[in-house]
């Protein structure tokens, strides 16, 4: 689930966005305002992949009424094992994944996030563990890759952060490529500041 | 898995045995495969099955064995059970490799004999190809395809040699690059693949002096192997064309992540080859003309084009393709026009279109299209010259591809002619391409050789 995931990628020197995991509407709005306004809200639950499908993301909340309200909402989604609410990040929404392929061992993919991921399929893939250099080739190689370096007047996504992201990812997905078989950061949020995972989820081998 | 000193013997076996031969079937595989190597090819060849006697007068030895001389090569074609057996008796015997063109292993469900074979061939040192294969085609010395020559279309000896999965489609390909006039090294069915496989072969084919290029036909890499044929492939300083098949889109499991999903087996197959120094062809004839292009221009990296014709609409076909493939249609300066405009004919000095297409227009002669080529063959800012030409007009005539490669000179800048391949115009492709110029079928064709040398990642011309 996307708490222990975001542990995992942080054990790895990967930058996620700061949340906390609440389980109980005692401690929401603490942790929240611990954060500070604007917050998303996203369900923690084994039985939901996919969450913005299911009514698990709530983003842009502005005060503790819409909070609260949303986390009531949640509490009834299946497999509800709390949520965790986290800072809104910005910037352009990429993904960064891997799968073990059979064929060619672990691969990264990255490409354009966000929730329309597969009506686009804009994505580069990539063996790994990958260096520098070909992390930022396979971003190049975009379709979407005008975007990242200031499309009409837009602030250029910080290319080097991005990459430095993409070759330590590719790390972790190679060394964990025995039990994992797939991993989705997804959105991986982009700016001229920092690149941050906001999401992610491990999908292990079947035993 | 390297057999690299051994492989080598299996292309240039200086002796091969056929165990399997029928005595009553002049067509049994194993039978055609002994008669071709004894009739057509230098290597001394044998033949065995355990009954004995004489086939064509010629002697039948029980058991590889029993034959007095040593030897170099042995095509095993008997029931898969014997196989393992007769692989042991070859290594006792110190024969250097076999060629296993029996089936009915892996494929058929027998993946346990097949296993065998694997741990007899990598404990004793000892390549094996196949089994369930055609085997190699390696004029003068060997041929193992048991398909009788009168039957195949003559091949040339050429820089080209290719690996398959599929004997098939093989065979096919060597036909259709025959027909392009482009000449084969070696090829080698690699069939089931339990021993020697594409990145053996990439091995063996990388150092060997008279392959300047390599085709590959894949239906997919073995667990892991993609990862070791990559790196083999960047580190490699010939052109590498791969088609594959078995596009469809898999990975798409009912729930999965999203990178699972987009990344199917093809996709990043795709990617993956696409991000390494190897040139994919989509598809058969873009596979034949990479080959072709390759064979002529294997050291060629062009970047910027000059596409001369005879028809704007044959240019303007062209100068869309080229942008797609990321090829330059640089603008030809305005005093290199009016230079050139001096050397052409009076008949279309005025009617020619000057700027990158050139459009000598349908009453152009032979000189004119050498004048042009001639002229850009000195031009720094252009590195190909595509001639798209059409042997209809009255003006030109079936001189015009030895004229041609008579001006390239020593720039040797990669000319790609473009033809209707028709058998009314065969004088006219043959002047070219017996002059070592490619010409493709169509002007898509004529592209895809360009993308070829584009893509092919080597900096240095060795031509």
């Amino acid at each position: 689930m996307e708490p222990q995931a975001k542990q995992i990628l942080r054990l790895y020197g990967l930058a996620t966005t700061r949340f906390h995991w609440v389980k109980h509407l005692r401690d929401l709005m603490k942790e929240a305002h611990a954060i500070g306004y604007p917050i998303v809200m996203k369900v923690v639950s084994k039985q939901i992949i996919h969450k913005t499908e299911s009514g698990g993301v709530s983003v842009g909340i502005m005060d503790d009424k819409r909070l609260t309200s949303d986390f009531n909402k949640m509490t009834k989604l299946p497999g509800f094992e709390g949520v965790i609410i986290e800072e809104l990040a910005e910037g352009l929404e990429l993904i960064v994944g891997s799968k073990r392929d059979d064929q060619f061992g672990t691969v990264i993919l990255v490409g354009l996030g966000g929730t329309a991921v597969e009506v686009y399929k804009d994505v580069a893939i990539r063996l790994a563990p990958t260096g520098k250099q070909e992390a930022l080739d396979a971003v190049l190689s975009l379709k979407a890759a005008p975007l990242l370096q200031g499309y009409r007047g837009a602030d250029q996504v910080h290319l080097g952060m991005l990459s430095t992201l993409i070759v330590a990812f590719s790390k972790l997905a190679h060394e964990l490529s025995e039990t994992i078989a797939s991993i989705d950061c997804n959105p991986v949020f982009c700016s001229s500041k920092r690149a941050v995972i906001a999401d992610a989820r491990f999908m292990f081998k079947e035993l | 898995m390297t057999f690299s000193a051994n492989v080598s013997k299996l292309f240039k076996p200086q002796s091969l045995a056929v165990i399997g031969v029928s005595l009553s079937n002049p067509f049994n595989p194993a039978n055609v495969i002994y008669n071709k190597n004894r009739h057509r090819f230098s290597t001394k060849t044998y033949c065995v099955n355990p009954k004995g006697g004489n086939i064509y007068g010629q002697k039948v030895y029980t058991s590889i064995s029993k034959i007095p001389d040593k030897i170099a090569l042995v095509v095993v074609s008997t029931k898969a059970d014997f196989v393992p057996d007769i692989l042991l008796e070859c290594i006792s015997k110190g024969v250097a490799g076999a060629v296993v063109i029996s089936g009915s292993f892996k494929e058929s469900g027998r993946a346990d004999l097949e296993e065998r074979i694997k741990e007899i061939s990598l404990k004793n040192n000892f390549p094996v190809v196949g089994p369930n294969c055609l085997g190699v085609f390696s004029p003068p010395h060997a041929d193992t395809f048991f398909l009788p020559s009168e039957r195949l279309v003559p091949v040339s000896r050429g820089n080209v040699s290719i690996v398959s999965q599929s004997g098939g489609i093989l065979v096919d390909m060597m036909i259709k690059l025959a027909q392009e006039g482009v000449g084969i090294s070696k090829a080698v069915s690699i069939g089931n693949k339990a021993v020697l496989d594409e990145t053996a072969m990439l091995q063996y084919f990388k150092k060997d002096p008279e392959t300047d290029v390599i085709g590959i036909y894949l239906e997919g890499f073995k667990s892991q192997r993609g990862r070791v044929f990559i790196s083999e492939a960047n580190r490699s300083e010939k052109p590498i064309v791969i088609i594959k098949s078995g596009k469809t889109p898999g990975g798409t499991r009912a729930v999965s992540s999203h990178t699972a999903s987009i990344a199917g087996d093809y996709r990043t197959f795709s990617e993956i080859v696409r991000a390494s120094k190897c040139f994919e062809a989509t598809n058969e004839s873009e596979f034949v003309s990479c080959c072709e292009v390759l064979s002529a221009y294997p050291g060629a990296r062009i970047r910027k084009a000059c596409i001369i014709t005879a028809s704007g609409g044959h240019g303007a076909i062209a100068s869309d393709g080229c942008h797609r493939a990321g090829i330059d249609i640089p603008e030809i300066p305005e005093v290199d026009q009016k230079e050139l405009t001096g050397k052409l004919g009076d008949g279309i000095k005025s009617i020619a279109g000057l700027s990158n297409p050139i459009d000598l227009t349908g009453s152009a002669f032979d000189d004119d299209f050498i004048a042009a080529v001639e002229f850009f063959m000195h031009k720094k800012y252009v590195d190909c010259i595509m001639l798209l030409l059409l042997p209809y007009l009255p003006g030109i005539t079936s001189d015009i591809g030895a004229r041609i490669a008579e001006v390239t000179g020593v720039s040797k800048k990669p000319i790609i002619a473009y033809m209707p391949h028709v058998d009314k115009y065969g004088i006219f492709i043959e002047g070219f391409e017996n002059n070592g110029i490619p010409v493709a079928h169509s002007v898509e064709g004529a592209v895809y050789m360009a993308a070829a040398i584009k893509g092919s990642g080597f900096e240095t011309s060795n031509h």
